[in-house]
């Protein structure tokens, strides 16, 4: 069963019909028909629906409960994935999840959120809010890959690093902190992906990266569009307008210049066709793959450090000298 | 409570909210005693009951660390965009303007070069009376510079950090600031060019989360409050009350987070030795 949101109540009353219909399964001409119809109809909607998205409206999708995750695609896509665990120092933090995966006959590293699915698993993956000790995991495992030539791909979903006493004791902020740090002049590859939720440092701390993609109705921000509105507005109803204002979609983000593709998802978003959105995933992974592992990690150094440094926007007035 | 004991004898009036008590009278921030403003400035602005730091001007904390007369600002003109065209009650641009109308600067850091014990350093430093030392392209950019400058010229950085996080009026542009000058901080420490951050009260959010845990060596002042999350919103999401003194200079010194805090009063000398074991 397929979980609908508020604003896709539309496409579900026309579903519903289609499964009425289809469940009762009278081979007469008129109900095939109707059938046919309704699927026409169906695909219209959802194209009218989704062309006229809003902000807001994403963003639920991209927090959706059955959309894809890094393991998801990990399995959709690659093979002999070998899960590593641990910082090696306090615990295995089961909101980021990595190792070494085979993708197209190479070996690499993944590493991702992962929010967990079913309540029981969300609550023991902290709902994708990592604590220090799995940004730690994560560096250690970046570290190793660079010590074997491996590429790297990041894989972004998360709600943001946890707010917690424990976090702070531990040092959230130097874990995510290190993480840019090393990530800025990590010797091998790196693609990021975000895949959901991009949620502020939580989801930065695994984002430096040669490539920054998103998947079509990701977000990627500084804040929630809830924080922004509890701090600017002070108003929870100001939270669509927040959601528009902070300029968090793919699209956005791209004109920005901040990151290097949008990957389109299959109609109503990839938790509707998870293969495609794979499919889609694996093939931009294949291209900007091929041209980075081409560059001397002198060339992908200089070019990574190049790309942060020109990134911001800021007005100069420049005194000429007679 | 301390403030009726202190209403006898030479305490403050009765109304703490009259002009000439503001101006007279300072509430501390960490022990909440109100004390003697005069009594606070004749101390480098130290509570005389609890040892709280309480924030100083960019121009003082400069004065504290340099060599008189010693300091030279860069790039100054170096002004905010608003990439966004961001507007919740009130629009960015003109929040921007008041705010450089109120502080005579562009934008939330001071970058430039002077001498501590005449020893030439870099200096990046944080104004907090800028929409709260708040990070955004500007701040990033000078960072960058002071950066790179420090490193052209073998001289060692000096960070001074007091801010609530990134920039929200910059969105996720104010975001990549943290990747950018943590990249900076990388290539300096490459070089085995010396960076030393000092944290003021207060340093939050991305600031703490990228530059200001990054330094070689990493001193705080006293009773400043440091951290990743806002306290309000660490109550909100575990629903209990935070233990007394959480995310003081000193939690984090107990805690593995800073290597030492130092009392204003001996900042300087204690900056001053620790250059010269690093350069
Ligand atoms: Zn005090």
């Amino acid at each position: 069963m397929r979980d609908y949101l508020e604003f896709e109540k539309p496409l579900r009353e026309i579903e519903e019909k289609i499964e009425k219909l289809a469940a009762a399964g009278s081979p007469k001409h008129s109900v095939q028909e109707e059938l046919r119809k309704l699927k026409t109809r169906l695909a219209q909607e959802e194209v009218e629906l989704y062309s006229k998205i809003t902000p807001w409206q994403r963003t639920q999708l991209a927090r959706h409960a059955q959309r894809p995750s890094v393991l998801d695609y990990v399995n959709s896509f690659c093979r002999d994935f070998q899960e590593l665990h641990g910082d090696r120092a306090f615990a295995d933090d089961r909101a980021i999840v990595g190792g070494f995966a085979r993708f197209n006959d190479q070996s690499i590293m993944i590493i991702g959120h992962q929010k967990g699915r079913t309540l029981k698993e969300r609550m023991e993956r902290n709902f994708g809010m990592p604590n220090p000790e799995g940004y730690r995991k994560a560096l250690r495992l970046m570290r190793l890959a660079e010590k074997f030539r491996r590429p790297i791909i990041t894989f972004i979903d998360t709600p943001g690093a946890y707010p917690g006493i424990g976090a702070e004791e531990r040092g959230q902020a130097e874990a995510i902190a290190r993480n840019l740090f090393v990530m800025s002049r990590l010797a091998v590859p790196i693609i990021s992906v975000v895949i959901g939720e991009g949620g502020s440092g939580g989801a930065l701390a695994l984002g430096v990266a040669d490539r920054v993609l998103m998947l079509e109705h990701s977000i990627y921000s500084v804040i929630s569009p809830e924080g922004c509105a509890a701090i600017l507005w002070d108003d929870p109803a100001k939270v669509p307008d927040a959601a528009a204002t902070l300029k968090m979609t793919a699209e956005d983000l791209y004109k920005l210049g901040v990151i290097d593709e949008v990957i389109p998802e299959p109609a109503g978003g990839a938790h509707r066709d998870p293969d495609t959105a794979a499919k889609r995933i694996a093939k931009s992974f294949t291209t900007h793959l091929s041209h980075l592992m081409d560059l001397t990690p002198e060339q992908l150094l200089a070019t990574r450090d190049e790309k942060y440094r020109k990134m911001g926007v800021v007005l100069e007035l420049t005194v000429q000298k007679i | 409570m301390a403030w009726f004991k202190k209403q006898k004898g030479n305490g403050p009036p009765t109304s703490p909210r009259s002009k000439s008590v503001e101006g007279m009278w300072l509430k501390c921030n960490h022990c909440r005693e109100i004390v003697y403003r005069k009594e606070v400035d004749r101390n480098n602005k130290v509570c005389p009951k609890c040892e709280y730091h309480f924030p100083i001007s960019v121009s003082e904390r400069i004065a504290l660390l340099t060599d008189l007369g010693t300091f030279k600002e860069w790039d100054a003109n170096v002004e905010p965009s608003d990439p966004l065209e961001f507007t919740d009650s009130r629009s960015y641009r003109d929040r921007l303007k008041s705010q450089q109308e109120k502080t005579g600067r562009k934008d939330a850091l001071v970058i430039g070069e002077g001498t501590i014990n005449g020893r030439r350093a870099v200096l990046a430093v944080f104004d907090f009376g800028f929409m709260g030392g708040s990070m955004g392209s500007v701040v990033g950019e000078k960072f960058c510079r002071a950066a790179e400058k420090a490193k052209a010229g073998n001289l060692p950085l000096v960070l001074v950090t007091t801010s609530g996080g990134a920039r929200m009026q910059e969105g996720i542009l104010s975001l990549m600031q943290m990747a950018r000058t943590s990249a900076a901080a990388a290539k300096l420490g490459e070089a085995r060019v010396p960076f030393v951050c000092i944290l003021a009260d207060p340093t939050f959010g991305g600031v703490t989360a990228s530059i200001a845990m990054l330094g070689d060596v990493i001193i705080a002042e006293p009773k400043a409050l440091i951290g990743f999350a806002g306290p309000r919103v660490i109550e909100q999401t575990i629903k209990q009350q935070l233990p007394d003194e959480f995310q003081r200079a000193e939690f984090l010194r107990d805690h593995g987070m800073v290597d030492m805090i130092v009392e204003r009063k001996h900042l300087k000398e204690s900056l001053s030795t620790l250059l010269s074991h690093l350069s």
